[in-house]
């Protein structure tokens, strides 16, 4: 295998084209189009664009189908309230999630910052800190369908509160994005025992690349779980508040 | 601009948004609380949401500070998304007015 040289653009950073005449300087010149980006980061965004595609094609499924019921949709807002002994309040876990995905973000970002000023044990704090959160985000979720299948009765193909295909996208959507929030946590953990080592310091060699990994590995695995994030906003938006 | 090594940022930046991001969530569940409905309840979930996602990409994700090259190729792409929702919104359409008849609901 050919080893990566991570300075292969002629040009340095500092050295290109700014703006539109970059952009066609970039794509038009030898080798790598992507001119300060290493490939890692450069596949992750490619996945990430791929994964897009995927979550919209389950959003715009569901789009269709609940635009060409002719049953009424299920009371979203209902269905998915909570009672802490009082009246129920609307959504309410649903509020409590999206504030603990948010947070987990921002605890990203923090731990993107701190990799870069190679500070090591506040990095891998901060990666724990959000690993911690996504698990708690997966819970709830667990909670909660737990309880639409238990006590509501909800099921893929039939439900008691109206239009059958309710069941359906729920489950798909939110289950495809809670196995992506499972996987994240599962890599922020391995990411964060790595840099709690201090593998990035001493140039350990990963055990499945036999590479030498750096501190941009954390920034990579921020934008998996802002990404993450982000389609949570879109299924909050459209599945949950329309 | 984004140099050799990554993507560094002053902390201050990172912390605006994040609290950015908390009000804007706060005020989408807001517009389900206070019972919003209508052409209104759609407007403000959709500002709302594309606010907290373009926030979310260009500050959190570093695309604001990305060379164009890579920006473009991760931005252009998705608008492809829009003509597919128009294609079955159509289809949809088409759909619920031949249940319509067929099962003798709806319109």
């Amino acid at each position: 295998m050919v080893p990566q040289d991570p300075n292969i653009a002629i040009k340095q950073p500092n050295e290109l084209a700014p703006g539109m005449s970059g952009l066609t300087e970039d794509w038009s010149s030898d080798q790598r189009a992507f001119k300060n980006v290493s490939w890692g980061k450069a596949m992750m965004w490619i996945f990430l664009l791929s994964d897009t595609f995927i979550f919209s094609s389950f959003l715009i499924g569901y789009m269709t189908v609940r635009m060409s019921t002719a049953v009424d949709w299920p009371p979203v807002s209902e269905v998915f309230s909570l009672s802490f002994g009082g009246d129920p309040i609307p959504l309410i876990l649903i509020a409590i999630m999206t504030f603990i995905l948010i947070t987990s973000s921002g605890t990203m970002v923090l731990a993107v910052n701190y990799g870069y000023r190679k500070d090591r044990k506040k990095t891998a704090l901060l990666l724990l800190i959000t690993a911690l959160l996504g698990a708690s985000f997966v819970g709830m979720q667990v909670f909660e369908w737990t309880k639409l299948i238990v006590e509501e009765g909800v099921r893929p193909w039939a439900n008691p509160m109206g239009a059958s295909q309710f069941g359906s996208v729920f489950f798909m959507v939110t289950g495809f994005h809670g196995f992506h929030v499972s996987v994240g946590v599962l890599f922020l953990l391995l990411i964060a025992r790595k840099v709690w080592r201090g593998d990035y310091d001493t140039g350990k060699k990963g055990f499945f690349t036999s590479q030498k990994g750096r501190y941009e590995i954390v920034e990579t695995m921020g934008l998996y779980w802002h990404f993450v994030d982000l389609v949570w906003v879109f299924i909050f938006a459209f599945f949950y508040l329309w | 601009m984004a140099h050799a090594e990554g993507q560094q940022h002053p902390l201050g930046v990172y912390i605006k948004v994040w609290i950015l991001l908390f009000v804007l969530s706060a005020f989408s569940y807001l517009v389900d609380y206070m019972h919003v409905q209508g052409y209104l309840r759609w407007t403000l979930i959709l500002i709302f949401m594309f606010l907290k996602a373009g926030f979310i990409m260009a500050v959190f994700m570093h695309i604001k500070w990305e060379r164009l090259a890579l920006s473009l190729a991760i931005l252009v792409p998705p608008t492809v998304l829009l003509v597919f929702i128009v294609i079955m919104s159509i289809e949809a359409d088409y759909t619920f007015i031949t249940r319509g008849i067929f099962f003798g609901t709806g319109t």
